[in-house]
This record gives C-alpha cells, sequence and structure tokens, in this order.
C-alpha cells in the first residue's frame, strides 16, 4: 500500500482473527450507572421517584402487610387493628363470588367457573384447535345451563334473577362474544354491501350504537324491552342485558372486522370471483379466515373489554361480582373495610384480564413470525 | 487531489481510527480498523454489504460505538463524555442513505433549525446562508417547499446543504446514492464532487467507483469488518494487491 | 338480405321476451338485489310499527301521553350540583341544559388531566431510566386491566372516608384534601366574564412571545420569553382582577368552623368522577403517546442529532410534530370515550346527563322522549369531537406530491 506524495490519509490493512467482545464485567456499579444515574435529567428522576416512593412504600406495607390483620371472624379484633382487615375476605367472599345464588348450591357454581376457566385455557393452546373443541364448548354450554337452571337431575330450579357473582359475570362474558361476535362479523359484511338500504342500515346501527354509553344501553334494554313487547310477553332482566351486551360487542366488533376486510388486497375477491364462487362461500371460504387471522390482536382487545363491561350489568340490578362485592359489605360490622374487599377484587380482574392480554399480545407474535 | 494546508496542522490528519473493534452483542463487526484522514482530502469507503463500512463512519459522530481503540476527530477523542460528542458532532456533517429529511418543515425550515436552535443564529441570517446553500447544490427555488413534494435526488442535495449549514471541517456519507434512480444519481454526484473540488474533507460509503476514480485521494476496501485494500485511485482500480479486491471490483465495475 | 334481418330482429324480439318473463327477472342480478332491499324494508317498518303500536298500547294504559310539551313542565326536583342556577321551579328543559353542562365539565377536566397524566406516562415507558420505565409500565398494566367501574368505586369509597375538613389533608398548605372534595386556591371576582377574556389575552400573549422569540437565535432570550409567556396567563387575569378593585382576586381556602371558606372546593362526586375517567384513559392514552412516538423512524433522530440538536430540541420540533399525527385519531376515540363513561356518574351520585335523564323519566313518564333526547345529546357530542378530530387531520397533513 502507498499514497500519493502528500497525501496524508492512509489506511493499515487489518489481520488478526475474529475474537469474542471482551468480557466487560458488567459491574453493578456500571449497571446501575446506566440504568439510573446516567446524566442530571436521569438522576434527578431517580431521587424524585426514590423520595416519594420511601414516603409511601412503607406506610403502605405496614398498612396491607405488617399490622394487617389476615383472618378473624370477629370484626372487633379488626377495629382493634391498625392495619387492613383482610379478614373481610374469607368472611364474605361467598358472597362476593356468587352473589344472590342461593347458599348450598354454590357448588353449582364452582363447578360452572371451573368449566369455563378451564376450557377457555385449553382453547388457548393451538394445537387443540378442532372440531371436536368447539363440539366441547357446546356441551360444556349445555352443561353450564343445566347446572345454572336446575330443574332437572334433581336440582334445585334457580332462577335468572338470582344468579350472581363469577358464574354470572362468566357467563354473561361468554354470551357477549359468542351472540356478538357473529352479529359483528355480519353487521362488518353488511357495512360493506352493494346495496345501499343493507349499507344504510349496518352503517347507522354501527355509528348510533358505538356513540352512545353502554350504561345508556343497558338501562333502554332494562327500560324499554317491556314497553316494545307484546302483552304479556316478558323477557327476564337477565336475557335482557345479555341482548343489550351482546349488540353493544357486535357494534365495536363490526368495526374491527370492517378494518380486516379492508386490509385484504382486491385481488383476493376478484380471483374467489373467477372460480366461480358465490358470495357466501367466498365471504366464508376465502374472506372471513384471512380477515380472522389479522384482526385477531384488535379482536381480543375488544374481547377483554367486554369481560371488563360485564361491570356495568351491576347498575341496571344484576349482581355480578362487583355489585355482589358492594352488597356484602354493606353489613354495618365490615363496612369499614370496603376498601380492603375492592382490593381483592381488584386483583381478581387483574389477574384474569392481565393473563387475557397476555395471551393476546403471543398470539401477535406468533402471527408476526409466521407471515 | 490532495491540498495540505501551509501550516503545520496541515500534516496531521483531521480523524484518526487506531485499533478500533467493535462488538454487536457476539458479532466482531469492526476488525482493528486503523485509518487516517487528513485535512481536505477524501477518503472512499467500499465494500460488500455487511462488511462494516456504514458501521465505521458511523462510529465517527458516535452514531455508533466502538468498544476498543481510539477515534480521534479534530483533536478531540470520542469518549462516552457528552461534551466531547457534542463538540464532534459540531465538526461533523452528515448525509444519510435515506435522507432523513424532516416531512413535516419545509426545506427552508430543515435548513435553519439545526442553526437556530443549536448554535443560536438569528433565523434571518440563517435564512441567507440557507438560501445561498439551495443555490450552491442547484435547487434554489425549493425552499418553500415539503420534502414530500421533491424527488429523490432533490431531496438529497437538500440533505448535503442541511449538512453544510453546520460549516463543518467534515462530511460523512452513507450510501448517498444508494437510495435513488438511476436518472438522479449524477446530479448528486455532481454536487459532490463540486463539494470535493471546493476542498471539503469528506468520508464516503459508495458503490460509485466512477465517483471514487474521479475524486478519491484514498480509496479504502472493507470486507468483513477488516480493510483488505487502501491505495489511491490509480492504483486501486488499475493494480489491486488483494484477490478479495479483485473479485469485488469484477462484480462492481461492469 | 331481408331474411337475415328478419332473423335478427326476431331474435331481439324473443331475447326481449326472455328477459321480461320471471325467470329472466329473477336472475337478472340488479333486480334481484333491489327484491332484496324491498323485502328487507317492508321487514324494518313492519317490525318497527309492530314494536310502536305495542309501546303506544303500553303507554296509553298508563295514562301517559306522548310528544315533547313536558320539556316545559315543571322539573319537581333539585339538582346537587349546579354551574347556573337551578331549583325544582324551574323546567325540565332548564334541567337538561344543568346535566349537559354538568357533563361537559367533567369531561373536560377528566381530558385535561388525562392527557397530562397520559404524556408523562407515554413518554416515562419510553425512558431509559429503569426506575421510571417499570412504573410507568406498572401504571398502564394496572389500570388497563381492570375496569372501570372498579376503579370509580375504589376512589369515591377512598374519598368518602377521607378526614373531615377539620382534620383535612394538606398539601402545601393551600390544598385541602377532605371528604367534602378538594378545597383549592379559585379566583373570587365580581367579573368574571373580564378575567376569562383577560387570560384568553394573556394565551394569545403567550403565544406570540413564543413564536417571535423562536427565531431570534440567542438561547438565553428564549428561555426569558417562556418565563414571560407562562407569567401572562397568570398573572394578565390577576392584574385585570386588581385593577377592577376586587379586595382579593385569587382567594386561598380557609377552614372556619366545619368546612371551608374562599377558594374553591369540588365535591367528592366531582372528584372521584374525574379520577376514575382521568387515570384510566390516561393508561390508554399513554400506549398512544408511546406508540406514537416509536413510530418516528430511527433515522429522524440520528439526523437531528447530527445537526446538533438536544434531547429537548430533538423532542420539541422533529419528534412531537411528527408523532402527533399519529397519535390523534385514536386519542379523540378515547376522549369521546371519556364524554361516553362521564354517563357512569350515576354510580356515585354526580348530576350528568345521564342520571338526571332517569330522574327526569321517573317524575315525568315519557321514557321513550326522554331516552331519544339523552341519545341525542350523546351522538352529537361524539359528533362534534369526530369532526373537530378530522378538521385537525387535514389541517396538518404532510404535503406530498
Amino acid at each position: 500500500m502507498s499514497t500519493a506524495p502528500g497525501c496524508v490519509s492512509r489506511a493499515v490493512v487489518t489481520s488478526g482473527p475474529r475474537r469474542p467482545p471482551p468480557q466487560r464485567a458488567d459491574s453493578a456499579m456500571a449497571w446501575l450507572k446506566r440504568n439510573f444515574f446516567d446524566g442530571i435529567g436521569n438522576m434527578l428522576i431517580t431521587f424524585g421517584l426514590l423520595w416519594v416512593l420511601f414516603e409511601t412504600v412503607p406506610n403502605l406495607v405496614r398498612w396491607a402487610v405488617l399490622n394487617a390483620v389476615w383472618y378473624t371472624p370477629n370484626a372487633e379484633v379488626c377495629h382493634a387493628a391498625a392495619g387492613a382487615c383482610w379478614a373481610i375476605v374469607p368472611e364474605k367472599y361467598r358472597v362476593m363470588l356468587f352473589g344472590t345464588f342461593p347458599y348450598e348450591e354454590h357448588w353449582r357454581g364452582v363447578i360452572v367457573i371451573a368449566i369455563v376457566l378451564g376450557l377457555s385455557v385449553i382453547s388457548t393452546v393451538r394445537r387443540l384447535w378442532s372440531y371436536w373443541l368447539f363440539v366441547a364448548w357446546i356441551a360444556a354450554m349445555a352443561v353450564v345451563f343445566v347446572l345454572m337452571f336446575g330443574g332437572v337431575f334433581g336440582l334445585k330450579p334457580i332462577e335468572t334473577h338470582e344468579w350472581g357473582g363469577l358464574p354470572l359475570t362468566l357467563i354473561m362474558f361468554v354470551g357477549t362474544v359468542v351472540g356478538g361476535l357473529p352479529a359483528g362479523v355480519m353487521l362488518a359484511l353488511g357495512r360493506r354491501s352493494t346495496m345501499p338500504v343493507i349499507r344504510a342500515l349496518c352503517v347507522g346501527f354501527i355509528e348510533i350504537i358505538r356513540g352512545l354509553p353502554l350504561v345508556t344501553i343497558l338501562f333502554m334494554a332494562s327500560l324499554m324491552f317491556p314497553l316494545f313487547l307484546p302483552e304479556g310477553m316478558t323477557i327476564d332482566k337477565f336475557m335482557r342485558a345479555q341482548i343489550a351486551m351482546a349488540i353493544f360487542f357486535a357494534a365495536y366488533a363490526a368495526e374491527v372486522v370492517r378494518g380486516g376486510l379492508q386490509a385484504i388486497p382486491r385481488g383476493q375477491y376478484e380471483a374467489a370471483d373467477t372460480i366461480g364462487l358465490n358470495y357466501w362461500q367466498k365471504t366464508t371460504r376465502i374472506v372471513l379466515p384471512q380477515v380472522m387471522r389479522i384482526v385477531l390482536p384488535s379482536m381480543m382487545n375488544e374481547i377483554i373489554r367486554a369481560f371488563k363491561n360485564t361491570t356495568f350489568i351491576g347498575i341496571i340490578g344484576l349482581f355480578d361480582v362487583l355489585r355482589a362485592t358492594s352488597t356484602a359489605i354493606q353489613d354495618p360490622t365490615w363496612v369499614r373495610y370496603s376498601i380492603e374487599a375492592y382490593l381483592s377484587i381488584f386483583v381478581l380482574y387483574f389477574v384474569l384480564c392481565f393473563a387475557m392480554s397476555k395471551y393476546s399480545e403471543r398470539v401477535e407474535c406468533d402471527l408476526a413470525v409466521r407471515r | 487531489m490532495a491540498n495540505p494546508n501551509g501550516s503545520d496542522n496541515g500534516r496531521e490528519p483531521i480523524i484518526e481510527f487506531r485499533g478500533v473493534h467493535k462488538w454487536y452483542g457476539d458479532f466482531h463487526v469492526l476488525r482493528n480498523i486503523n485509518l487516517a484522514v487528513g485535512r481536505g482530502e477524501k477518503v472512499v469507503i467500499c465494500g460488500p454489504s455487511g462488511s462494516g463500512k456504514s458501521t465505521a463512519i458511523r462510529c465517527v459522530n458516535r452514531l455508533e460505538e466502538h468498544q476498543e481503540g481510539d477515534i480521534v476527530v479534530n483533536g478531540i477523542e470520542l469518549t462516552p463524555d457528552v461534551r466531547r460528542i457534542e463538540a464532534v458532532r459540531r465538526t461533523v456533517g452528515m448525509v444519510f442513505q435515506n435522507f432523513n429529511l424532516f416531512p413535516h418543515l419545509s426545506v427552508m425550515d430543515n435548513l435553519t433549525l439545526g442553526p437556530v436552535l443549536a448554535q443560536g443564529v438569528a433565523k434571518r441570517d440563517a435564512e441567507e446562508q440557507a438560501a445561498e446553500l439551495l443555490r450552491r447544490v442547484r435547487i434554489p427555488d425549493q425552499a418553500l417547499k415539503f420534502p414530500g413534494q421533491l424527488s429523490g435526488g432533490q431531496q438529497q442535495r437538500v440533505a448535503i446543504a442541511r449538512a453544510l449549514m453546520l460549516r463543518p471541517e467534515v462530511i460523512l456519507f452513507d450510501e448517498p446514492t444508494s437510495a435513488l434512480d438511476p436518472e438522479m444519481i449524477h446530479e448528486v454526484l455532481d454536487v459532490m464532487t463540486e463539494l470535493a473540488q471546493a476542498g471539503m474533507t469528506m468520508i464516503c460509503v459508495t458503490h460509485e467507483m466512477g465517483f471514487a476514480r474521479k475524486v478519491a485521494d484514498l480509496v479504502v476496501f472493507m470486507d468483513a469488518g477488516e480493510i483488505v485494500e487502501a491505495a489511491p485511485p490509480e492504483q486501486f482500480f488499475e493494480a489491486p494487491t488483494s484477490e478479495r479486491t479483485r473479485l469485488f471490483l469484477s462484480q462492481v465495475i461492469h | 338480405m331481408s331474411e337475415q334481418l328478419n332473423v335478427a330482429s326476431r331474435e331481439r324480439y324473443s331475447r326481449a321476451r326472455r328477459s321480461l318473463s320471471f325467470s329472466g327477472l329473477w336472475n337478472n342480478v340488479a333486480v334481484r338485489s333491489w327484491i332484496y332491499q324491498l323485502v328487507i324494508i317492508a321487514g324494518v317498518i313492519g317490525v318497527g310499527t309492530f314494536l310502536i303500536a305495542n309501546a303506544q298500547n303500553a303507554l296509553s294504559k298508563q295514562g301517559i301521553s306522548t310528544g315533547f310539551g313536558f320539556l316545559q313542565q315543571r322539573a319537581g326536583f333539585d339538582i346537587g350540583e349546579t354551574s347556573i342556577a337551578f331549583s325544582s321551579s324551574d323546567s325540565f328543559l332548564k334541567a337538561y341544559g344543568v346535566a349537559v353542562i354538568n357533563t361537559l365539565k367533567v369531561a373536560a377536566a377528566s381530558i385535561v388531566l388525562a392527557t397530562i397524566v397520559g404524556v408523562v406516562v407515554g413518554i416515562g415507558r419510553l425512558s431509559k431510566n429503569l426506575l421510571l420505565n417499570k412504573l410507568a409500565a406498572g401504571y398502564v398494566e394496572i389500570f388497563r386491566n381492570t375496569p372501570q367501574l372498579l376503579q370509580l368505586i375504589f376512589w369515591y369509597t377512598i374519598i368518602t372516608n377521607l378526614p373531615r375538613p377539620r382534620d383535612a389533608i394538606s398539601i402545601g398548605g393551600v390544598f385541602f384534601l377532605s371528604n367534602r372534595g378538594l378545597s383549592y386556591p379559585w379566583f373570587e371576582s365580581a367579573h368574571y366574564a373580564l378575567l376569562f377574556g383577560a387570560f384568553l389575552a394573556g394565551c394569545v400573549a403567550a403565544w406570540f412571545l413564543v413564536r417571535y422569540t423562536e427565531g431570534q437565535g440567542r438561547r438565553a432570550l428564549r428561555y426569558v420569553a417562556w418565563m414571560f409567556a407562562l407569567g401572562a396567563i397568570i398573572g394578565l387575569p390577576v392584574l385585570t382582577g386588581y385593577f377592577l378593585g376586587d379586595a382579593r382576586v385569587i382567594s386561598v381556602p380557609k377552614l372556619r368552623g366545619f368546612n371551608f371558606f374562599g377558594g374553591a372546593t369540588t365535591s367528592p362526586e366531582f372528584l372521584a368522577l374525574l379520577l376514575g375517567l382521568a387515570l384510566y384513559i390516561a393508561a390508554f392514552i399513554a400506549e398512544i403517546v408511546r406508540s406514537g412516538i416509536q413510530s418516528v423512524g430511527q433515522g429522524q433522530i440520528e439526523a437531528a442529532r447530527t445537526i446538533g440538536l438536544n434531547r429537548f430540541d430533538t423532542y420539541r420540533k422533529v419528534i412531537f410534530p411528527q408523532a402527533l399525527r399519529v397519535m390523534v385519531p385514536p386519542a379523540a376515540g378515547q376522549y369521546i370515550s371519556v364524554v361516553k363513561n362521564s354517563s357512569l356518574g350515576v354510580v356515585v351520585g354526580y348530576p350528568e346527563l345521564f342520571s338526571v335523564n332517569n330522574t327526569v323519566v321517573t317524575l315525568s313518564g315519557h321514557t321513550v322522549e326522554a331516552i331519544a333526547i339523552m341519545m341525542s345529546i350523546y351522538l352529537a357530542i361524539s359528533f362534534i369531537i369526530a369532526m373537530l378530530m378530522n378538521f385537525y387531520n387535514l389541517f396538518v397533513q404532510i404535503k406530498e406530491r
């Protein structure tokens, strides 16, 4: 290698093998500095946050753990204690979890909860997705309804207005998604229809439902359904709420599906037309399978939202977990510990929703990898 | 060609790599790079993709960090010290393969943003300077347009003007023409050539061998993270010493 | 020749005859679609008439008339919190007015609070500081994965269990938290309208101040300008009140007897609803902010670094403007959510539109009309916010060829 006269630039040809990076023992000091004290701004933030934490966390821990009463049937013990009274949970959990369900029949509610949760967990394993899983769900729902309604097999009959707690929440949730999802798909397809009447009806329906609060829709279902039905015909409150929740879910699911329908390249529709499929065959065999795969993450968001929305049925008088808890703590001896009771169902909802959102993330990753 | 200053400083390289190594995790991406660039001189780095050439020049203005060795720019050694990094970035301009213009600002705002906010230049002075530079890169009437309204070649020339606004001592070019349609490559190369002939120090990563032949003082061939060959253009293109260089040249020059 | 013509015209004739026959019509795609639509319209009208007939039947059985005349009637109930004077002898119509104002009040406050918290948490999620990052992530996960109603009831329980005003928790000596709500310093003046005008004038002046000094270059000058701008926003109203002869423009709440005097106090219901709405939505806004900022390509940040911008200026001039375009549509959706979920005020007893509507329904018996009014108002508000967002989108379109 040579350079022209007067030229300062030069380079040395490299020699030497590849070697692994120097194992700079990332000392604790270096890690701390990098993550917490990197620059003045970060230092201020770290110290500020630490100060706030030191002010609040010890008090919190003292209240929630150290001075807390974990179990006692006697409220006086709690009155005397300075910390949280978690004893309210074992004392009241039956009411919180089962609401107005008759006390001796709680075992039926437990089985219902186990079936729904268990089947949900099984459904998350993709390998098991098959016709048999679908059959299993149908069978499970039949069993659930038998258990809840009673009246056969020597089970004591229980009216829907006595249903409550976690079984009610889960049934309402499953009913919302199972009822609302097909309706939502139909609405989305209708919105893209070439027939103006159908399109107008679907658009109007979707936009109106989406523009209204869920509470109002539940209330309308609760108050107005009886008005619009002919004399003598009644729908019980549970069904009214279920229909309202399903309709609400359907409108939002329709928008999610519509996004997916728009994302499919027009070539797919055209190809399906050229191989002679009619509208329904094209939709069910070509379009919808692709759409469902694309919109699964957004749909999971809506499903999680539907689960959180089940708490609203408490406002119209059904005893879901939240309403049941609010009622359970009305007991004058325990009423001052409502916070502890609410915190415990906080944890319940958080665990379930968090699990669902983690599953949703995993599905998203899987789909992304697959492409 | 080489245009050393009369003073002693002309003999000292303005950029120097001394035994530089860099790893991405376990992958040894830069191996023992020793390179010096003289003031007012142009160095062209070429090589197959993945050879580390972009990584090497991005280490100069600390867009990438090297783990071993020293890099000295204009007498300032590059360390994690923020003040040094900022001092270096004030002397080194950069032109990116994807232009990286700010799409929500007009061309004039793209150019004046740096000087006004970072150097405290008054807006009116910055605008005058910007207009002058736009004339120099031959798009004087595009000042009020937005980047999305310009062609690729025009955008890249704006990017060059933006780098020049800081009055840098060195400009780094990271494959400036690789993202352009063929018919727009030469308008950018013309601007770069004119810049070179005006005496700007340049390190240029590119595949444009014609440009290298015309403008470079030193051509460096990198492959797999190491410098395989370095020579002035006549020697590099007519009589490459390494087999890998010959192979590369035969693929690139057709 | 004429033979061929005859054959051709005869074929046309038979083709025409066939298309007008029944099977011809049925198989014609356009005709079929119209038939479907006619059937559907008939079905909808039929079902609708059936339902309405039932409803009218049931209502007349209860002796309730239909029509919107009832709005002029005397309301007959009091509203707990009012921004304009209202008493039980005012009309139903005025009750609706008060309710709408209450709804907008809590919605606006929640939107502002949610945005501030959401932006802070969203940026915190992207921070290199591990403590801030994990705390922000924790906030988002906790508030997103629990029902909003539960959070609302939780806050309300906490607030109603706060100590009495006598033992209120004081923050900085000027803010007081008690079971009567939050007491804070506020303007006390006879000329509220003028003060508000001064506030707007201050905002405008601040805007111009910042814009003008932007191009001046010298950094110190810019910082001074920012200080003056903030001063103008707060100072102008104060000065105006002073000059108009108010004894004391801003009053600080002071304990007198059993309650606070001076300043302003939010009701516990308002505070609970505000927290329940804002903190929940803030978690979603944080995610929107985070993904918006991450959507700005790495190259933009590198380019900004290369031309010498520091972190603050990079955020302000390069990242945020571009991120904002991505963030606004989903954020608008969240704001509409805030307005709709203000209906949860019924649970804590805050007299917003939904709960007042319930009272109207109970007292007047005009279920259908009242519900129609309430639906229209909610739909109108959603529509307006969506329109505003569309305008903003058009306004900031990144110009392309």
